[in-house]
């Protein structure tokens, strides 16, 4: 313990120290602390002359830690620790002594006591500098690629921003094209513009950048390493179609007998057994139907392979797997309608006449299966009374969600117009909760929906609906005048509320990143870190997150590609050499520790043991120092005193608490 | 447990249910000393005094040894169901009732004993399928609209179907014995209940919406296991016929009637207590001789 000769500072932080406590006494009540080979005192340690005085004690030689009595190691204990590296002094042998925050400031009408109490501060983080350990960072290499999870507009436009700026990135999605859910919708609030018209150009954007590689249809299956060095394992799910020869000519789509009802416009219409989801798919490549496929279900058929003039379609097929491996990871998995089934008290009026709001969309679009004309789906009527309906399943705290969907609100006042644009002589009814138009320009598209498009707005539930006499007779309350109203509509649309894109949980089990109450995926702070998880390199954006329109979902993307390029530009990595370790011959191998660890950094290994010397094979814990954060859960779990975090050593602990009694 | 009307105006549902269960083999014997339900649930915190007719009941079975309890009457079953839960959950006020009935032999502390409603005696115990195998006669062409009303099903905790909003349990015990069942949105209205007391206009518009519904969508009769629903929907329809010019009335029946019908026990029914006469449709659709 000789050689341990620790310099102190203490900073007068202006008057916040040196107005309260003798900075004078302090200094020489700690020189004559053992092992302190000297105490100084200055008016700003963090300015420059301060870090002159801090450097020069680096280089003298003659100590061998430093410790600065000043404020709250959150604030300058980086700056000390980087001026110490840059003079050749080990970071780590440097501590910070709190006597602002904890002393001075919470005893100002005493300083006597305050003079005291920094005195027993500083000694104790003298004792532990005494025993501080000189720690290395550990550095890891960056894969200088991202996979991106989820290829609608959140993830289109992730992976472009990252591209941006020279970054490959594999962009993966379990449909045959990418798109998402915004290649389904007509118009886009608040300005109108069709979303083909504004998307499609995105899509064609993505599928010719030489730096996204698509991997559409496909699923993850497994992800291991970490931040900087993800190992990704894909599964290829076989389209039966050699997508290197297949042009997507359709003549094979032309052949197919098989009907089947079409999931892209929301079972308006039918696509065949082999299709394309929809003409502007990217990539433009068939796949079979494997359910619905003649040849499939009864072994005759094959009129896709003989029209083919590729020799593409391939029945033999089966999945395969890629291994990916990439630097960060970022999750756009957006979201799922909520199913109206789950809607009892609406049950009874459903028909083919009460859709949801994407399927409305279908029915609104241009591309749709009605080309934008306003058919009802039972008869091919145009509905002359509409009733739509906000907050389905939302903001319901006892049967459903709790949450606001936050986009239904402007979409359902856009369902309404464009409804009152094609049928100026029908009316829309539109039962709300309240109207929530916080946007640019969105507060006054509503109020345009009401008073140019003379849409009713009515507030109030609709507590129940049914069917009559081709009708659906919607019932609900008018809160405003108090009367219980009753709609005899053609058809009703449901702003039904937004999920979690289904399967997410799959994906969050094997990335072990978080989720809220509701499953939307959690981000690391609600403010400060909206695009990270708490697992670094891995990044979240649009609907998966929360519900959200698609300018936030734009502007969010922009942020989850502006972190990853953060990650990516770097050479590599450096990690807090603060970590836990431990001491193999006192571990018992209970694995307590492992079930702690938020972070999945600790695992049980075997020892071999040498029989030849009598030491057995045995289970001990074992510590990732690259995924381990340093939080300190496994050391005060572990029941042996095994598990140490490094210069938390207990020995450490134990000399501050006896420097006070 | 009877509860009051099953002695009085709904003794048809009583009769009828009691020989259906002889036919079906199940043994009911009628609690010696039961006590109105109080035929409502006192929403009010302190009002315990309103829980003691049917926590006496509760009380009544289990010292008889009798660990379930068979209600016909939905309001009977609302409230016994209600009661219980309320003691269950609050010990409190179980106590304090329990403190009230001191010249009782024992305590009652929630879950001795299981109100069971007929319905669910008939899908748990007997089985649907069962119970078509003991009827002798086919339904035909008849129709029924089964009406639920609130009693059985609101709150949620207590009600006897996973659905209080769009419930089908009389759907499926009508389905396997071979009964119709009609599309019915008004199957879970309120039929306007004690307000047939004092403000007859509620319960008379509620009526004539609800029989109207039946008939439009093609039923034959209105199947109920509520007592009060069975009066308000049966005894106004006379009167809406009388003031609304193109009314078409419609019988109003007791699960078990049509039941007992189906089992051949065509004299446990005393029709002489239906307002709207249900004999000729019954007779049409072949149920009655």
């Amino acid at each position: 313990m000789a050689k341990n000769r620790i310099g102190v500072f203490v900073c007068h932080c202006g008057i916040n120290i040196a107005g309260v406590a003798d900075i004078e006494a302090i200094k020489a009540s700690v020189a004559g602390i053992p092992g302190v080979a000297f105490a100084k005192d200055y008016q700003y340690m963090c300015s420059e002359p301060g870090q002159d005085l801090f450097r020069e004690a680096c280089t003298s030689g003659e100590v061998d830690g430093i410790v600065v009595a000043s404020c709250s190691p959150r604030l300058h204990e980086t700056t000390f620790r980087r001026t110490a590296g840059e003079a050749g002094f080990n970071p780590y042998r440097v501590e910070i002594a709190n006597i602002r925050e904890q002393c001075t400031w919470v005893h100002a009408g005493n300083g006597e006591e305050a003079t005291r109490k920094a005195v027993d501060i500083i000694r104790s983080v003298v004792e532990r500098a005494r025993r501080d350990e000189p720690l290395t960072e550990a550095t890891i290499p960056v894969t200088k690629k991202a996979l991106v999870i989820g290829a609608g507009i959140s993830g289109m436009m992730t992976a472009l921003g990252i591209t941006g700026a020279g970054y490959p990135v594999y962009l993966l999605d379990r449909e045959p094209s990418i798109g998402g859910h915004m290649a389904q919708l007509s118009e886009t609030f608040p300005t109108l513009d069709c979303a083909q018209c504004i998307f499609t150009p995105r899509m064609v954007e993505v599928g010719q950048n030489r730096d996204i590689a698509l991997r559409t249809y496909c699923e993850v299956e497994e992800i291991s390493g970490y931040v900087g060095n993800f190992k990704v394992r894909i599964r290829h799910k076989a389209p039966y179609v050699d997508w290197s020869k297949c042009t997507g000519c359709g003549m094979c789509t032309e052949k197919c007998p098989t009907k089947v009802k079409s999931e892209f416009n929301m079972l308006l219409d039918e696509r065949k057994a082999v299709y394309t989801p929809f003409p502007q798919a990217v990539p433009n490549k068939v796949i079979i139907d494997r359910e619905h496929c003649l040849y499939f279900q009864k072994g005759r058929c094959k009129a896709c392979q003989k029209t083919c003039p590729l020799g593409a379609i391939d029945f033999e097929q089966e999945d395969w797997f890629e291994e990916l491996e990439v630097g960060a990871i970022v999750v756009a998995t957006g979201y799922d309608l909520y199913g109206k089934e789950n809607i009892e008290e609406y049950r009874l009026g459903y028909s083919e006449d009460v859709v949801d709001g994407i399927t409305f969309e279908r029915l609104l679009s241009a591309s749709g299966p009605t080309q934008g004309k306003i058919l009802r789906p039972s008869d091919g009527k145009v509905p002359e009374d509409i009733v739509f309906i906000a907050c389905v399943g939302s903001r319901d705290p006892e049967n459903h969600f709790p949450y606001c969907s936050r986009i239904c609100c402007m979409y359902t006042a856009k369902h309404a117009m464009l409804y009152k644009h094609r049928v100026p002589q029908g009316q829309a009814y539109v039962f709300y909760m309240d109207v929530r138009s916080g946007g640019k320009s969105y507060e006054e598209f509503v109020q345009r929906a009401v008073e140019e498009d003379e849409v009713m707005y009515i507030r109030g539930r609709v507590s129940r609906m049914y069917r009559d006499d081709g009708k659906i007779v919607v019932v609900g309350a008018d809160t405003l005048s108090g009367a219980t109203v009753e709609v005899r509509a053609d058809m009703v649309v449901l702003a039904m509320a937004m999920r979690p894109s289904r399967g997410v949980e799959e994906i969050v089990r094997k990335l072990k990143i978080q989720t809220d109450p509701n499953g939307f995926l959690a981000e690391a702070h609600p403010k400060l870190r909206p695009v990270e998880t708490l697992s670094q390199g891995i990044y979240i954006t649009g609907c998966a997150q929360a519900p959200k329109d698609v300018p936030d979902t734009v502007s969010q993307s922009g942020a989850a590609a502006a972190k990853v390029i953060e990650l990516l530009s770097k050479e590599q990595l450096t990690r807090e050499p603060i970590v836990a370790y431990v001491d193999e011959d006192i571990c018992s191998g209970c694995g307590q520790c492992e079930g702690q660890c938020t972070f999945d950094a600790i695992e049980l290994v075997d020892r071999r043991g040498n029989p030849a010397m009598g030491i057995p094979a045995r289970r001990v814990a074992a510590v990732n120092e690259i995924l381990c954060q340093g939080c300190g859960a496994c050391v005060v779990t572990c029941p042996s005193g095994a598990m140490s975090q490094k210069n938390f050593r207990m020995e450490q602990v134990y000399s501050m608490i006896e420097s006070f009694v | 447990m009877p509860g009051c009307t099953l002695k009085t105006k709904a003794r048809n549902f009583e009769t009828t249910t009691l020989g259906l269960l002889e036919a079906l083999d199940v043994r009911v014997h009628e609690l010696p000393d039961w006590y109105c339900c109080g035929t409502t649930y006192s929403l009010a915190s302190d009002n315990l005094i309103m829980h003691l007719g049917p926590i006496r009941t509760l009380l009544k079975a289990k010292e008889a040894g009798r660990p379930e309890l068979l209600v016909l009457c939905a309001m009977c079953y609302n409230t016994l169901r209600r009661a219980q839960a309320l003691v269950l959950a609050d010990p409190e006020k179980r106590d304090k009732i329990n403190a009230f009935m001191y010249d009782e032999e024992v305590d009652f502390q929630g879950g001795e004993v299981r109100v069971v409603h007929l319905l669910e005696l008939l899908k748990e115990r007997v089985g649907f399928e069962a119970l078509r195998d003991r009827l002798v006669r086919q339904a035909g062409e008849l129709k029924i609209a089964p009406y639920y009303g609130c009693m059985l099903l609101r709150p949620r905790e207590i009600a006897i179907d996973p659905s209080s909003e769009d419930p089908s349990i009389m759907e499926e015990l009508f389905g396997a014995c071979g009964v119709q069942s009609v599309y019915f949105p008004f199957k879970t209205e309120c039929c306007g209940s004690y307000q047939t007391v004092n403000e007859k206009p509620i319960v008379v518009s509620r009526a004539r919406a609800i029989a109207a519904s039946a008939v439009k969508n093609g039923a034959d009769l209105i199947v109920t296991s509520c007592p009060l629903c069975h009066f308000n929907l049966d005894f106004y329809q006379k009167q809406i016929q009388e003031a609304t010019p193109g009314f078409r009335t419609i019988p109003v029946l007791y699960i078990s009637q049509i039941l007992a019908l189906l089992a051949g026990q065509e004299e446990a029914n005393d029709f002489s207590l239906h307002a709207v006469d249900p004999r000729p449709v019954l007779r049409e659709r072949g149920l009655l001789g």
